[in-house]
């Protein structure tokens, strides 16, 4: 088998068994508070974390450019605006504009 | 799109290209495990690489999992649906999630990754650079969009910080993948006496029984 094809078959099965671990272990039945109290956490902390490593580095550096600055400029919008929609035009706009000049 | 022609690049061909997408269908660790082959490294180093970058689907698996019904097959299958983009936006404030809006953003999305890969493996060189676009900028964006709109309580920005905190520190030194994934922990937060107390009065005051 080529190196290409292991790596895909590798990497698709990888992928199932992690997507399903969580379903598998803890679906389909009623959760103790304090096991809902940190899911509800979850998502703001692997939100933020996304951000910051996507718009704060580059790899491995942290690095800011023109896409944190239209990050930031999205941000502002669905914080003044409430509107994601906005957010997610004006920031590949800004980050665009301010690489082309 | 810009998997088709980095992947090709890579070397895969272009059959290649659009199987991984359309089988694995996870684009940072698909981007991650071709960076790998770029660079000369072997298969393990590449599915590792790939691994890591997807242990982030161990923590919203487990957050996705209390609003799925039916065996353990049918759930496993239904947690393949789970990406960054679906799991955000199903996610409600209760902790509880939209399945049917995280089935179909995500139906939307497979759709758009594969003919996108398929586009970019096959006409690659004929295309615009996404970079020149912003097109970097758009993901990042949409989550920090919903983390403003939906992270309203001091405790959920205070989380959200902590998150942001930790992914930030162990960029330079963890492999990718990790940041993300130990910046779940941020999430504990909620085990302190007062976010349970906190959580036990909003659910009497929306009269949910529990």
């Amino acid at each position: 088998m080529s190196t290409g094809a292991t790596v895909i078959i590798g990497s698709a099965v990888i992928t199932f068994a992690i997507k399903a671990a969580g379903p598998v272990a803890l679906g389909g039945r009623e959760l103790p508070t304090w096991f809902t109290s940190v899911v509800v956490l979850l998502a703001p902390a692997l939100l933020a974390a996304l951000v910051a490593t996507q718009a704060l580095a580059d790899g491995d550096k942290l690095a800011i450019g023109a896409d944190t600055v239209g990050v930031a400029a999205g941000g502002l919008a669905a914080w003044r605006t409430g509107s994601i929609i906005a957010c997610v035009l004006i920031a590949p706009a800004v980050t665009a504009a301010l690489r082309a000049l | 799109m810009s998997f088709g022609v980095v992947a090709t690049d890579a070397g895969l061909s272009e059959l290649e290209a659009i199987v991984m997408s359309a089988i694995v269908f996870a684009g940072s660790a698909q981007f991650s495990a071709v960076a790998i082959l770029a660079q000369g490294g072997g298969a393990g180093a590449a599915i590792a690489a790939a691994a890591l970058m997807n242990s982030r689907f161990l923590p919203m698996g487990v957050a996705f999992a209390p609003s799925l019904r039916g065996g353990h097959i049918k759930r496993a299958l239904q947690g393949q649906a789970v990406v960054d983009a679906s799991w955000a936006l199903a996610a409600r404030p209760d902790g509880s999630f939209d399945r049917m809006l995280l089935f179909g953003s995500s139906a939307a999305a497979y759709v758009t990754w594969v003919t996108g890969t398929t586009v970019g493996a096959v006409w690659g060189g004929a295309l615009g650079d996404a970079h020149d676009l912003g097109v970097d900028a758009l993901f990042p964006a949409f989550f920090l969009g919903l983390l403003l709109n939906e992270a309203r309580s001091g405790r959920a920005r205070g989380v959200a910080a902590l998150g942001a905190l930790i992914a930030l520190v162990l960029v330079p030194v963890a492999p990718a993948g990790v940041p993300v994934l130990v910046a779940s922990f941020a999430a504990l937060v909620g085990l302190t006496r007062g976010a349970r107390d906190a959580m036990l009065q909003r659910q009497e005051a929306e009269g949910e029984p529990r």
